[in-house]
């Protein structure tokens, strides 16, 4: 019987893949026609990748840290300098000039993202020997300091010949296709699946649950900590590299610290401890911004002009919305549970007793093996 | 740089100082009693520009100053009602969730309500009358600055260690639970703190947009983390300590810019948060528990 449910568990899973591959191949056939939807996805897969990162520290971890900007930043630019085509760096750098350590510097993007994430992780290391020695919300600061501090760094005009100021870097070759603008978020999302399953992710949540307690099981808190630290920025930094790539063009600005608060209310809404939860959020919050552009538009209702539609409005809605869930919902959308096939068939032959569904699925946590795409899938289905 | 540039650039850091520091009470006040950083104290600040604005536009400025410190107050003890007082017994994690939420919807509503583009700080025209003294010129504010913030604090230091009230709050920031025991009303002292924190912040604001001149939706997220460092350098809790803390970091941030280095200036702050973290976490003045709240 059980034997029975997993296979049927991988076979729904594989159609999921197959349909999202399809989705995939049918937008990138008609890839102009649905630019806004396909720009509106692309987004949500980089910052999925972000929010999981975060919440591997936040969420599983028990490390709130805010330094998520910074971090994207170090990727971004790393990215950026080294994948603008050679021959365009001098328009690039029209104003400063090229730094010649730089000036030949070139790798292909996915080269690029690796050192991005290299370069993030090594600096998470220095940064974490002294931050991580911080208990939670003073090392929420102090990562959002440092967080800053790369920024002002960034800016600063010692080092416009490389990170070109306050003018920023752009013509970063975009994605050469869609499956590579959605399959490298989900190769980091399953990468960071597979460590969260591993002992390495069960010390993890064991240092969340209690520190004196995992102390006293022999695990090193230091080791542990500054090892979480140094993978989830990696992948931030990759994360921040997929940013630069998909914007194209980017400045300091973009990473100030309401980025790092966007992706903490995504982890927010997704659960704190759910890696779906996170995949999901993402796609909502991003989603959501675009569903809700309708109240930036003025409302006329039988000649009557609603007068609270106006810019900006959208956002206070969102915020609100935010603020709800915050308040009200503490879990987020998936608590600390993740997706599985069992979940979804219960909750949708049992919607009224939903709240019994969610104790039972306390029981066994773990479940079967998330699969974060067919997330993906069902928020295409609502967007094209 | 001859003495005058000297100490001209010294007044601006010491009246800049003085306007952190009147903010920095409010962080470490919360911080003290609640345990909590209160993210939206930041765009409390900024929203209590956007009041005076509102209020010069119609009341000169000695109806236009307590009307903007009453609606400030009521700003930050609603805020404190509705996003912090239903999560007193949540994880501390979601109260600072809560908070970084508040400060997101009033940036966002500031910009809804006021536009995202900067607005003209109106001019109190005592305040920005220019006073020679030597080789100095500064406007009334930047000498007012200082000394203002001496008095709330001398004033303040009073209210906490002489009054009743000011004792309840003490009981509070030492022990929750067993002030609660003793008959405090913890919910009115938090309430009570609240109010104090939001009317620091809003005589800071009229201080400081005198100074700046203009009011955008943004313009309270960083002097809000600023000040936050300021109070945790000076010791969280310790109100002498966020005085400190705050002319310290107006001190240093005025000799950056001064010495060329302003794209650091912002960074600077964050410097010196590591600094004391590394070499005394409890901040400057952060050990003796009786200076709490």
């Amino acid at each position: 019987m059980k034997k029975n449910a997993v296979s049927k568990n991988k076979l729904y899973t594989l159609a999921a893949l197959l349909v999202i591959i399809a989705l995939l191949a049918f937008l990138q056939a008609n890839s102009s026609q649905y630019s806004y939807q396909i720009s509106i996805l692309e987004r949500s897969a980089i910052y999925a990748v972000v929010a999981v990162s975060m919440n591997l520290l936040t969420g599983f971890t028990g490390l709130f840290s805010l330094g998520q900007a910074g971090f994207m930043a170090i990727g971004a630019y790393t990215v950026a300098i080294l994948t603008i085509p050679v021959d365009s760096r001098a328009s690039v750098y029209y104003v400063n000039g090229i730094s010649p350590a730089i000036a030949n510097l070139h790798c292909p993007y996915w080269l690029a993202l690796i050192i991005a994430g290299i370069l993030a992780a090594a600096l998470a290391a220095l940064i974490g020997i002294p931050v991580l020695r911080l208990k939670s919300d003073y090392l929420a600061i102090a990562t959002l300091g440092f967080s800053e501090i790369i920024r002002a760094v960034i800016a600063a005009p010692q080092l416009d010949r490389i990170t070109n100021g306050s003018y920023g870097l752009k013509s970063i070759p975009g994605f050469p296709n869609l499956f590579i603008a959605f399959g490298l978020p989900a190769l980091c999302i399953l990468l960071m699946v597979l460590l969260i399953n591993s002992s390495y992710g069960r010390a993890f949540k064991a240092l969340r649950e209690d520190e004196v307690a995992a102390q006293a099981m022999g695990l090193n808190l230091f080791r542990y900590k500054e090892l979480a630290f140094i993978i989830s920025s990696f992948f931030t930094g990759v994360g921040g590299g997929l940013l630069a790539i998909f914007m194209r063009s980017i400045d300091s600005k973009t990473f100030s610290i309401n980025l790092t608060y966007d992706i903490l209310l995504i982890v927010v809404l997704g659960g704190i401890g759910s890696i779906t939860g996170s995949v999901i959020g993402s796609f909502l919050v991003t989603a959501g911004r675009e569903w809700l552009r309708f109240f930036d538009n003025p409302l006329v209702i039988g000649g009557f002009e609603v007068p609270l539609f106006r810019s900006g409005f959208r956002m206070v809605i969102f915020s609100i919305l935010l603020m709800m869930v915050v308040l009200f919902y503490r879990r987020g959308i998936m608590g600390s549970n993740e997706f599985s096939w069992e979940g979804l068939g219960r909750l949708i032959r049992s919607i009224p007793s939903r709240i019994k569904r969610k104790s039972k699925a306390q029981k066994h946590p773990a479940g079967i093996p998330l699969c974060p795409e067919s997330m993906d899938d069902s928020k295409k289905g609502d967007n094209a | 740089m001859s003495l005058t540039t000297f100490l001209q650039q010294c007044l601006t850091g010491i009246s800049l100082g003085g306007a952190y520091a009147l903010i920095a009470i409010g962080y470490t006040l919360v911080y003290g009693i609640l345990r909590l950083i209160n993210f939206a104290h930041g765009d409390i600040f900024m929203m209590a520009g956007y009041f005076m604005i509102f209020a010069m536009a119609s009341f000169p400025w000695y109806i236009s100053i307590p009307v903007v410190l009453l609606v400030t107050v009521l700003l930050g003890v609603s805020i404190e009602r509705v996003a912090y007082r239903p999560l007193r017994t949540a994880p501390r994690m979601s109260v600072m969730i809560s908070a970084i939420g508040v400060s997101y919807l009033l940036q966002n509503l500031a910009t809804y309500l006021f536009t995202a583009l900067p607005k003209g700080y109106p001019e109190i025209p005592f305040l920005k009358k220019i006073y020679q003294i030597g080789g100095l010129s500064a406007s009334f504010v930047t000498f007012l600055t200082p000394v203002l913030t001496l008095i709330i604090v001398y004033g303040l230091i009073i209210l906490i260690n002489k009054t009743k009230i000011g004792m309840a709050m003490r009981a509070v920031a030492k022990d929750y639970d067993t002030a609660a025991l003793m008959g405090i009303k913890i919910n009115r002292i938090i309430t009570f703190t609240f109010a104090i924190g939001s009317l620091l912040a809003a005589v800071g604001s009229v201080l400081y947009f005198t100074d700046r001149m203009t009011v955008f939706p943004f313009s309270g997220s960083l002097p809000g983390l600023k000040c936050f460092v300021a109070a945790v350098f000076g010791g969280i809790g310790s109100i002498p300590g966020a005085v400190i803390g705050g002319f310290i970091l107006g001190l240093g941030e005025t000799a950056l810019v001064a010495m060329g280095y302003s794209t650091f200036s912002d960074a600077f702050t964050f410097v010196l948060l590591i600094i004391i973290l590394l070499i005394k976490p409890t901040g400057l003045f952060g050990e003796k528990t009786t200076d709490k709240v």
